[in-house]
């Protein structure tokens, strides 16, 4: 017998985006979390945030994974009782954006000068600037938030942080959920961190 | 309405499921709910001597009756304990709902006396968990715990309760109507399409085969899959939990799959061109290898659990749904057939596995643990409940004792914990007190939890005992004498003397040394009306064959010699 059989780390690897709508409950970024160690899935970035309706959240999932990873991420994901729906966005044409404030030398006028010129091109801006450092912030695709990064390196970066990915299909493509909690707490929405 | 403490509302809660045995052990921050069981005298409380021997008392209440098991035990050392039996349940897909007691609401945070974060613990090995901190929203948590424990793939599922809300005094209205939770329950069947793709390949096979876990039967599926295996002609391997899903005397039946499993179930999977999976997960216990697993089939994979599909093995048509449900939807479509060719090369496997069978041999003055399960089998007509430990007697039951029922095999298989044996016949016996209950375990996972031959004799619980004492950690041995040269290292171990230990207890027992004397003794043991003691004194390097070596391919098993060939092995 000829025993050959293509396994599954044979797919390519590449950056996905999952939208996940979660009960706006205490602990549920501690179970989407635990199941991503667990499941030894390695995660790019992960943001949450709440939704217009007051019980339920939105998390935001990057992963570097394989297709078929996606799908066992979406559908473990789905299995978490606080999860009420998932999507992996990045299957279909979808929006994504980062923020990054990054803190930049600003201490000569060369710097200064780059740094406006920087602001020209990305869709960036400086929210704060001093004698010594400067704060650019940008809001765009994740690849353009890097590029700019590595624009910047040269000037010298001292500081910077970064929202992570968010991401929303495009068109008529929803996801949203009528759903209602059947407890008072839970539909409590301000009242309770989803942490 | 009626108004009622957090502890009487726990009560209720639990009743109202129809679960009237409950197993537990209390502690301070608990009380309040033991407090208020002498509310409750319809409620039976099985007072254990450990709380991982509740966890699995309820556990094995849970897979031999089909019901919830409920286990209680209090905060902090009380829930840690708690713990392996929640693992053991996770990965066996058993439902329980497990109550913790916790500290005050007012402390929680500030590591009180007897405080562990329980949920954050249990958090990777529930389904779900919940802290409750009103005892107005007890109610319907404790109602939701039950739904999600029992309902899609079962599991533990657990409740932590601040002692203060056990006692917080609330309007009580037991939420009736339905559980509504969004997204939670797959499909119970699937696609015409889906049906198509399988009936496609099933009907086309000419080398098919059946693998059947425990899903088949907690989805109610037997009769469905031994109509289709009887219809189409194919013959079914079975999973360690999966044992009693089709009937093991059943001509089409090959036994267990897997590193200890049958020749001619892991021929049969590794040749065939057609697998159908229900309700099993390709666990690397039963696939070997995966690059080399069965590597000229299609593959139809059926399960409850979307994610079970392609986690290990790529399948061709995977179905997300009630196995009950999706067969039924299957079945019309499938034709009637046999497939002779393959049936007699199973037959051929199968006959080279008697030639080497230990119990037709001679063995002399020597027991072997495989002669006792097998005469355990024979004399109790196949009819027992067995519920076994883990190590090299758990691969002998599966091997030895041909269980022809659902709910007949009750072990720790995907946990593998050692320990589990009789605390799980206990509560299997207390579910099912009309069937025979046998718990077999060998002489070092007994020694974990045998405190619990206390409970056996105040609940007056009739198990029948055996432990097969080898002398050894005798699966770990195996390993020794198979892979690391024969050096057995911390594998050799002193016992007690199990039938002074049973006298202790007021447990009548006795020792077997001898093949002759097995019949007997279990002729005797089944005549006592108590729980009774059999300890079989075996040889000590006995082995567990076919083995196939961890991550070897499946077809690639070590066997015993034949009559007259070397050992290939030491
Ligand atoms: C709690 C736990 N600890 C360790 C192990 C590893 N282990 C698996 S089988 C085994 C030996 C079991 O020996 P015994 O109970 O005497 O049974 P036998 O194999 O001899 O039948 C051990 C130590 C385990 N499965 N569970």
């Amino acid at each position: 017998m000829v025993y050959a059989q293509q396994t599954m780390e044979m797919q390519p690897r590449k950056k996905h985006i999952l939208a996940a709508l979660v009960e706006n409950k205490p602990g549920v970024l501690n179970r989407v979390a635990s199941l991503f160690r667990r499941r030894n899935f390695n995660v790019d970035s992960l943001t949450v945030g709440r939704t217009h309706r007051p019980y339920m959240s939105r998390m935001t999932i990057a992963v570097d994974a394989t297709r078929g990873d996606a799908n066992r991420i979406r559908q473990n994901l789905y299995k978490l009782i606080n999860v009420i729906d998932v999507a992996v966005i990045s299957n279909e044409p979808h929006v994504s954006r980062d923020l990054a404030l990054i803190k930049v030398r600003s201490d000569d006028a060369d710097s200064r000068n780059q740094l406006t010129e920087l602001c020209e091109r990305y869709p960036a801006r400086i929210v704060d600037i001093g004698p010594k450092v400067a704060i650019v912030e940008i809001t765009a695709q994740e690849d353009i938030v890097e590029s700019l990064i590595a624009a910047l390196e040269p000037i010298g970066i001292v500081e910077m942080v970064r929202t992570g990915v968010v991401a929303m299909g495009r068109g008529i493509r929803i996801l949203d959920s009528d759903y209602e909690p059947m407890l008072p707490s839970a539909a409590n929405g301000n009242a309770v961190s989803i942490v | 309405m009626a108004m009622l403490t957090g502890a009487e509302i726990i009560w209720e809660c639990i009743l109202r499921e129809g679960v009237n045995l409950v197993f537990g052990y209390p502690g301070g921050a608990i009380l309040p709910t033991y407090d208020a069981l002498s509310k409750y005298p319809q409620m039976h409380h099985v007072l254990v001597r450990h709380e991982q021997g509740a966890a699995h008392m309820a556990d094995g209440y849970a897979r031999a009756t089909g019901k919830v098991g409920v286990a209680i035990a209090t905060s902090g050392p009380g829930a840690t304990n708690l713990v392996t039996g929640i693992a053991t349940a996770m990965l066996d897909s058993t439902p329980l709902v497990c109550i913790t007691g916790q500290v005050p609401r007012s402390v929680i945070g500030s590591d009180a006396f007897q405080e562990i974060d329980v949920t954050g613990i249990t958090l990777p090995i529930t389904k779900h968990n919940y802290l409750v901190t009103d005892a107005a929203e007890l109610a319907y948590t404790i109602k939701e715990a039950f739904f999600i424990a029992r309902t899609g793939r079962p599991g533990p599922v657990l409740v932590d309760v601040p002692k203060d809300v056990q006692n917080q005094k609330v309007e009580f209205e037991y939420p009736e109507g339905e559980i509504r939770l969004p997204g939670y329950l797959p499909p119970m069947t699937t696609s015409d399409d889906l049906v198509a793709s399988a009936l496609e390949l099933i009907n086309k096979a000419e080398r098919p085969i059946i693998l059947a876990g425990h899903g088949v039967m907690m989805s109610g599926a037997v009769a469905e899959l031994r109509e289709l295996a009887e219809r189409a002609g194919i013959p079914v391997a079975l999973t360690l939990l999966g044992k009693g899903a089709m009937p093991e005397e059943h001509p089409l039946t090959l036994g267990m799959m897997g590193m200890h499993g049958t020749a001619a179930a892991n021929h049969a999977i590794q040749q065939s061109d057609v697998l159908i999976a229900l309700g099993m997960r390709f666990d690397d216990r039963v696939t070997g290898n995966i690059k080399t697993y069965s590597p000229d089939s299609k593959k139809i994979h059926i399960d409850i659990d979307p994610s079970e599909l392609n986690k290990n093995i790529r399948v061709d048509v995977g179905i997300a749904g009630d196995i009950h449900s999706v067969l039924k939807q299957i079945l019309p479509g499938v034709k009637p057939t046999q497939h002779g060719a393959w049936l007699n090369q199973i037959r051929d496997w199968q006959e080279d596995t008697d030639e080497r069978d230990i119990i037709k041999r001679d063995t002399g003055e020597t027991l072997y643990g495989a002669q006792v399960i097998n005469d355990l089998w024979r004399f109790t007509d196949g009819k027992a409940v067995t519920v076994t430990d883990v190590g090299q007697h758990q691969m002998l039951s599966a091997q030895y004792y041909a269980h022809q029922r659902p709910a007949t095999m009750i072990t720790s298989g995907g946990l593998g914990t050692m320990g589990f044996g009789l605390p799980g016949a206990i509560g299997a016996k207390l579910g099912k007190p009309e069937e025979e209950v046998w718990s077999i375990s060998g002489d070092g996972g007994f020694q974990m939890t045998m405190c619990e031959l206390a409970t056996a004799v105040q609940e007056n619980a009739a198990v029948k005992i055996a432990i097969i004492n080898n002398g050894f950690l005798g699966m770990v041995r195996q390993w020794q004498e198979l892979f690391h040269g024969r050096r057995y290292n911390e594998t050799v171990m002193f016992s007690p003397d199990f039938c002074k230990v049973a006298e202790a207890y007021g447990i009548p027992s006795r020792r077997v040394t001898t093949r002759a004397e097995i019949e007997e003794a279990i002729a005797w043991a089944r005549s006592i009306e108590g729980p009774t003691l059999l300890e079989f004194v075996v040889e000590k390097e006995e082995m567990v064959y076919p083995m196939v070596p961890a991550g070897a391919d499946l077809h690639a098993m070590l066997r015993r010699p034949k009559p007259g060939e070397a050992e290939e092995a030491k």
